[in-house]
């Protein structure tokens, strides 16, 4: 068998392969933490609060209403999006005049309220939540076995993706949502409800936050602090990608998966820090991350 | 109210208390529960060992006894730097006496410094490096429910010889599991076995996909899981994913609790094997006192770490009536040792000269759902260690203690 550095080639491409599914967990999540900043200049630290939300809006859908996991692939975005817009009237809308720093420790409390209170009422151990049947098992690829459900993840919020990036780089009212960023009073003077649209943008976040909460059910363990862990890597996929940046940390949360994945082979100790890492070395070329321009 | 009369009454009041009112120091006896209250192992040890200590305040009937026992609870966070400095707290400030429970073995060799220096008394059940009763051994603590070894030791003989040959180890990268994998290792290789292979992945790890693909190309037969908590219920819940267990390999669970069996649902965790010393569903005596328990904890069944607090807390009772003080710590501790110790949890038992509480260990199977017939009927036992070499004999860990 051939090898790269050691490591047989067979055991690398699935490591990719890896990489890049758990890239696509980034990708969804570092988007929508992209599109509020961007958008609303609101940096979410209840992102991934939303994100187990999400996880456990889906497994009561199944176990109390018996909605499989397709219902909750619909509902739970829905369901947890609404509750976004209900922060975003009550609490959100005050800040935006005020220092990103307001916003930053507003929804860092409330992140700490959420995942508290699912604490209690769950416990930490976390819950089960089954596979669906139409994506349970896997193909042998020749050089790893890929499970069915995984290459779903891929594939799904690769679409998504796009079609977020799509919506606000080209469609008309993507360009109301950009110009509502540059100038508000403008675009409000042309007839636009301008604080609505942005209503409605962070409940768009918190439902991609939610989405990829409902992907990650059925393979990660569904529990309280699922988002905590995650939250901090996410944050350093769009500091990398560059703050705001919709197409940077979709590229970003892509490449670091593959990054990481790489990191797990030849030394799996520091996978945890090594996007931390890449996360220096840019801030000291490109302050204004990958994509990011200064303003 | 003078200085001399508000002396006067607390002098009357110790009196009145009858019970060794000089040795107790400052009267009272604080017993410190000290685990992760909130993350990882907040479910196996956490809240449910809180419940399990006051149990055991009652049962050994301390109010009637004119004892006046206070439990306090602290979140080390499974942080050992955390976990220090409460104990310093504890001991220094709030004249704690006893810390028990402590989860996360880095942070059990912190706490047991200080114990040591302080001349306190620490008493670990949940926390599970074999270190603590070998070369880091003192005359202040003493190791309760379970270890590295004793798993090690139940596990890897069982599957060795059910033809589980050829290992790989996924291990969490700190202190409790290279101690898991070291003496799990060495069982493996002393019953004829190989190991292929290991890597150690960060702890806590959400994505264990990429490791147990190493796992996968090591054609290694026994698959074990060197860690605890969330990580090995998503090692095991991603390893049915990937076909693991459908390609030939099998998991080892080192150390299962049973709310991690809980959690994870008996489809995919039937047919593990995995070593306890405890069980709800043993005997009478285990059935009653895991029914009360569950009353006084939103109905869980109590995990072997905080029956293990139940059966520490009492015993330590017993040891501070018989001494009729509750101080110097290593004065306790040798009284604990001398005692032997009987509760319903493990039934009769002894604590040895290195510190190491010994009882009978368990080798379990997880039912498969059709088996099970009700909420928490998870396991059925495979075999019965004998108390006497459940644990590392007393000559071979190395404790200075043992002459």
């Amino acid at each position: 068998m051939s090898e790269i550095f050691g490591i047989p080639t067979q055991a690398l491409f699935g490591q990719l392969m890896i990489g890049l599914i758990n890239g696509s967990f980034y990708a969804l999540l570092s988007l929508g933490l992209a599109v509020i900043f961007g958008l609303l200049n609101i940096i979410n630290f209840t992102h991934g609060a939303q994100y187990m939300m999400g996880a456990f809006c889906a497994w009561f859908l199944l176990n109390k209403l018996g909605l499989n996991y397709w219902w909750a692939l619909i509902l739970s975005p829905i369901i947890v999006g609404a509750t976004g817009v209900v922060i975003e009237r009550l609490m959100l809308r005050w800040l935006y005049k005020l220092d990103h720093l307001y916003g930053l420790l507003l929804t860092f409390g409330l992140a700490l309220i959420i995942q508290g209170l699912f604490r209690q009422e769950f416990g930490s151990t976390g819950l089960p939540y089954a596979m669906p049947k139409a994506l349970e098992g896997g193909q042998n690829l020749g050089f790893m076995y890929l499970p069915i459900y995984r290459a779903w993840v891929v594939v799904f919020s690769l679409a998504v993706c796009v079609a977020t990036w799509f919506m606000i780089e080209k469609t008309k009212l993507g360009s109301y949502l950009r110009a509502a960023t540059e100038n508000p009073q403008l675009v409000q003077a042309f007839g636009i409800n301008v604080p609505r649209m942005i209503t409605i943008t962070y409940g768009f976040g918190v439902g991609l936050a939610a989405l990829a909460g409902v992907m990650a059910a059925p393979i990660y363990s569904v529990n309280p602090l699922m988002g905590e862990h995650l939250i901090i890597v996410v944050f350093a996929v769009v500091v990398i990608g560059g703050m705001g940046s919709i197409m940077g940390s979709i590229v970003t949360g892509f490449a670091l998966g593959l990054v990481e994945g790489l990191t797990k082979v030849f030394y799996p100790e520091a996978s945890n820090t090594v996007i931390f890492i890449v996360m220096a070395i840019v801030l000291m070329i490109r302050p204004s991350g990958l994509f990011g321009t200064q303003k | 109210m003078s200085i001399r009369r508000g002396m006067g009454i607390a002098a009357a009041l110790a009196l009145s208390a009858g019970f060794a009112h000089a040795q107790i120091s400052d009267g009272v006896i604080k017993i410190g529960v000290m685990n992760d209250q909130s993350g990882t192992y907040a479910d196996l040890a956490g809240p449910g060992s809180v419940v399990a200590a006051r149990m055991a305040v009652e049962d050994f009937g301390a109010a009637k006894k004119g004892m006046k026992v206070e439990i306090l609870v602290a979140d080390h966070q499974n942080k050992p730097e955390v976990g220090s400095s409460i104990a310093r707290q504890w001991f220094d400030v709030d004249k704690v006496d006893v810390i028990v429970d402590v989860p996360t073995s880095s942070v059990v060799l912190a706490v047991n410094q200080i114990a040591r220096e302080k001349n306190k008394v620490l008493i670990v059940s949940t926390g599970a490096t074999s270190d603590l009763y070998g070369k880091a051994c003192t005359p202040n603590s003493l190791h309760w429910t379970y270890d590295t070894w004793s798993l090690g030791n139940g596990t890897g003989t069982a599957v060795v010889k059910t033809g589980g040959d050829t290992w790989f180890f996924l291990t969490a990268d700190y202190a409790f599991g290279h101690a898991l994998e070291r003496d799990t290792e060495a069982v493996v290789l002393k019953s004829g076995g190989k190991v292929l292979g290991k890597v150690r992945h960060p702890f806590p790890s959400a994505d264990m996909s990429s490791f147990l693909l190493q796992a996968q190309s090591s054609k290694a037969k026994i698959i074990g899981l060197a860690n605890a908590g969330a990580d090995t219920i998503n090692a095991l819940k991603q390893g049915a994913e990937f076909g693991i267990v459908k390609g030939g390999q099998q998991f080892a669970g080192l150390l299962v609790f049973l709310t991690d069996v809980h959690s994870l649902g008996l489809n995919i965790a039937q047919g593990l094997f995995l070593t306890e010393s405890f069980y709800w569903d043993l005997n009478d005596q285990t059935r009653g006192f895991s029914m009360r328990f569950a009353k006084l904890h939103k109905g869980a069944m109590p995990t072997m770490g905080q029956a293990g607090v139940y059966s520490a807390v009492l015993h330590y009772l017993k040891a501070v009536e018989a001494l009729k003080s509750d101080a110097p710590g290593d004065k306790v501790v040798a009284k604990m040792k001398e005692l032997p110790t009987d509760d319903p949890v493990f039934g009769k038992g002894r604590v040895r000269v290195d510190g190491r509480k010994i009882h009978d260990m368990y080798l379990f199977e997880v039912n498969k759902p059709s088996e099970s017939k009700g909420p928490w009927d998870y396991y059925k036992l495979r075999g019965t260690i004998p108390a006497e070499q459940a644990f590392r004999p007393e000559k071979d860990g190395g404790c200075p203690l043992v002459k």
